[in-house]
């Protein structure tokens, strides 16, 4: 294949980015906050059960910061990476990791939010290499792009597919009903 | 737009379409599409700045040099385990695609192998050959509907995933069940763990050659599916643990039912123990194969039985309970090596585990409603709507608008038979949810197939993945 083929390339900054932040020193939960002021907190309780998750929300230039020093705080089983689509407000993709420490027993939900116009987010395949076909998916189904990681193509959808349907402005599609009420012929 | 097409398009990229045929209609089409979503079109057309899309498209195993996504995971960055030292020449690697038709893919996996000679340099697992959009299904049904979309994902474990639905919209409404519903969702959850171990034991058996194990095991199936099918009205896809409790009490004479199904399926699987334990050709086929180191699952996100059989001692009934499953009482087998071996006797074990659970369950089961009281989400009884105009009117807003959910975000895991089912739930108030989506444990496991089968032989690589025991409804979704 050709160079004009290939996609157009994440800079070497950028990349230096995405997959070596900066580590503050955590070692809890408490402490993830303190060294990042930006984020705002919340802890959720489970259904009909009295164990908590928490809930972080950061800016989007804390994201791998923040996954990473979690990483480091003990929070290094990846469980889950997805994104959400709040059509009408303004930032309007959400992406959420969901991450444990098994040795705390405690679960945490890192989200971040990005606009419309740029949904770049920095990949986190540098922290959890499971991160990769989650990112996949959410790049597949939602149209958040994931600066960084090697291989952002489809997973669940074909190649040529067009669009991404998870969106709330995707057309789900309808088959016109033609009514012939009132024709002779019925 | 670039207009000019990629002329040259060796055959190894099909995906570049050939441009003699009636380019400008297409292209207008596509444009207008285009301009409607705002998306790109792989290989056809630019693409938004931003967008790192390989032209290679998702189903093309890249040239070596080229394919740092495969170093990710085939779990060079991880530790790996187990290397063939026998080196073959660069003439006899070929790539072969197993499936997505083959038998022993467990559904519609297509794995594309690099092949050196018997040794298996690389694997890309392809999915989505299932992939019917149920998260975007479940944004357009209520969430009295929904459970019967989620319990269709993972088909052989319909009542966790119905559990974990039913648990995330609980959490969101912040209503608690009442005890009995709790006990017949651990009964019915339990006996499904069975049933799907029994399953996977039996093609594990079926795909490395043991095919009395097949027959035995879907016998025993049989047993805990004729149950379901009593109590639910369905062998799968039941529909039956809904939000606010299940959908309707044990039938008559479950207990007997109960204790005939601990008794054969004890039975059975001491049967399987005889037959597979001491074999000299399963232990062959099994010990050493599709090793996950611990860390390897943590970073895959790999829980359930796999991680447990690696040794990672973490069961979220145990640590993040649900629906009273802590008072019961069980153990959590683990496995000391986590080859395909420790994941068969992990399985095994828990058959065991989960009987006894049901076994607790017969004897304390508490007495009482099966669903929450709440009017808002539990409709009438027939009676009641025939006597009070109130019941009436509950009765039609749930059946014509369904059940009003307060605004917020959840999440909710159960552990199901293949790892944590999660259901990570966006509600914007009113009866749909805003966005549902889906913690497929399969879509874990299979991410990590690449780290179990490289540099492996290609018998190991199907070993190991009937000791993955992926569900491709699940992983698709």
């Amino acid at each position: 294949m050709t160079d004009e083929t290939m996609p157009p390339e994440t800079t070497e900054e950028e990349l230096e980015a995405a997959v070596v932040p900066e580590r503050p020193d955590v070692a809890s939960i408490a402490d993830l906050l303190e060294s990042f002021p930006e984020a705002a907190f919340s802890v959720h309780e489970y259904a009909s059960s009295d164990v908590v998750y928490h809930m972080v929300s950061v800016p989007v230039a804390d994201w791998v910061a923040i996954t990473q020093a979690a990483f480091d705080a003990g929070f290094d089983t990846f469980v889950d990476l997805t994104a959400i689509d709040h059509f009408a407000e303004a930032p309007r993709f959400e992406v959420a990791v969901n991450i444990i420490s098994m040795t705390e027993v405690e679960r945490l939900i890192i989200t971040t939010r990005v606009p419309y116009d740029d949904p770049t987010v920095p990949t986190l395949t540098g922290v959890f290499a499971g991160a990769n076909f989650y990112e996949r998916e959410a790049y597949d189904l939602l149209g958040v792009v994931f600066v960084g990681h090697p291989d952002l193509t489809r997973i669940l959808l074909p190649d040529d597919w067009v669009g991404h349907p998870l969106r709330k402005d995707y057309d789900i599609g309808a088959i016109p009903v033609e009514f012939k009420a009132g024709s002779a012929d019925l | 737009m670039t207009d000019t097409p990629d002329t040259t398009a060796t055959p190894d990229t099909p995906d570049v379409p050939d441009t003699t045929v009636d380019e400008q209609a297409t292209m207008s089409v596509a444009d207008e599409r285009r301009r409607l979503h705002d998306i790109w079109v792989s290989g056809t057309e630019e693409r938004l700045p931003f967008a790192g899309a390989t032209n290679e498209g998702a189903q093309e195993l890249l040239p070596r040099d080229q394919d740092p996504a495969l170093d990710l995971q085939r779990g060079i960055a991880v530790e790996d385990d187990f290397i063939d030292p026998i080196e073959a020449i660069d003439e006899e690697r070929q790539i072969i695609n197993i499936g997505p038709q083959h038998p022993s893919t467990h559904g519609v996996l297509r794995l594309q192998v690099e092949l050196e000679g018997e040794t298996v340099r690389r694997v890309k697992p392809i999915i989505g050959y299932l992939h019917t959009g149920m998260e975007k299904t479940a944004e357009t049904l209520t969430y009295a509907q929904g459970s019967t979309n989620v319990t269709r994902m993972d088909y052989l474990s319909p009542f966790h995933n119905e559990l974990a639905f039913s648990l995330t919209v609980e959490q969101l409404l912040g209503i608690d069940v009442p005890p009995r519903a709790d006990a017949i969702r651990v009964l019915m959850t339990e006996l499904n763990r069975v049933a799907s171990h029994l399953l996977s034991s039996a093609t594990m058996g079926m795909d490395i050659g043991a095919l009395s194990m097949m027959i035995y095991g879907w016998r025993e199936r049989e047993v805990c599916l004729d149950f379901f099918e009593k109590t639910t009205g369905l062998r799968m896809n039941h529909n039956y643990i809904r939000p606010g409790g299940v959908a309707a009490d044990l039938p008559d004479g479950w207990e007997d039912d109960i204790v005939h199904l601990i008794k054969a399926v004890n039975d059975g699987v001491d049967e399987y123990e005889e037959l597979l334990n001491e074999n000299p050709i399963f232990l062959d086929r099994t010990i050493g194969v599709g090793v996950l180191t611990p860390e390897e699952c943590k970073q895959f996100g790999i829980s359930g039985p796999l991680a447990r059989a690696s040794g990672i001692d973490f069961d979220l009934r145990k640590v993040m309970p649900y629906c009273g499953i802590e008072k019961y009482e069980f153990d959590i087998p683990l496995g000391l090596h986590g080859d395909a071996n420790d994941r068969y006797h992990v399985r095994i074990e828990e058959i065991r585990e989960s009987l006894k659970i049901a076994g607790q369950v017969l004897e304390t089961i508490p007495s009482g409603d099966y669903r929450t009281p709440d009017p808002k989400v539990t409709p009438p009884p027939r009676k009641r709507i025939d006597e009070s105009m109130e019941a009436l009117i509950h009765h039609f807003k749930l059946f014509t608008s369904g059940i009003e959910v307060p605004p917020g975000t959840a999440y909710q895991s159960v552990e199901g038979p293949r790892g944590e089912i999660g259901c990570h739930m966006v509600s914007k108030g009113g009866t749909k949810p805003w966005r549902m989506h889906w913690r497929a444990p399969s879509f874990a496991a299979v991410q990590a197939l690449p780290t179990m089968m490289s540099d492996a032989l290609v018998a190991d690589l199907i070993a190991s993945l009937a000791s993955t025991d992926p569900v491709l409804g699940d992983v698709d979704r």
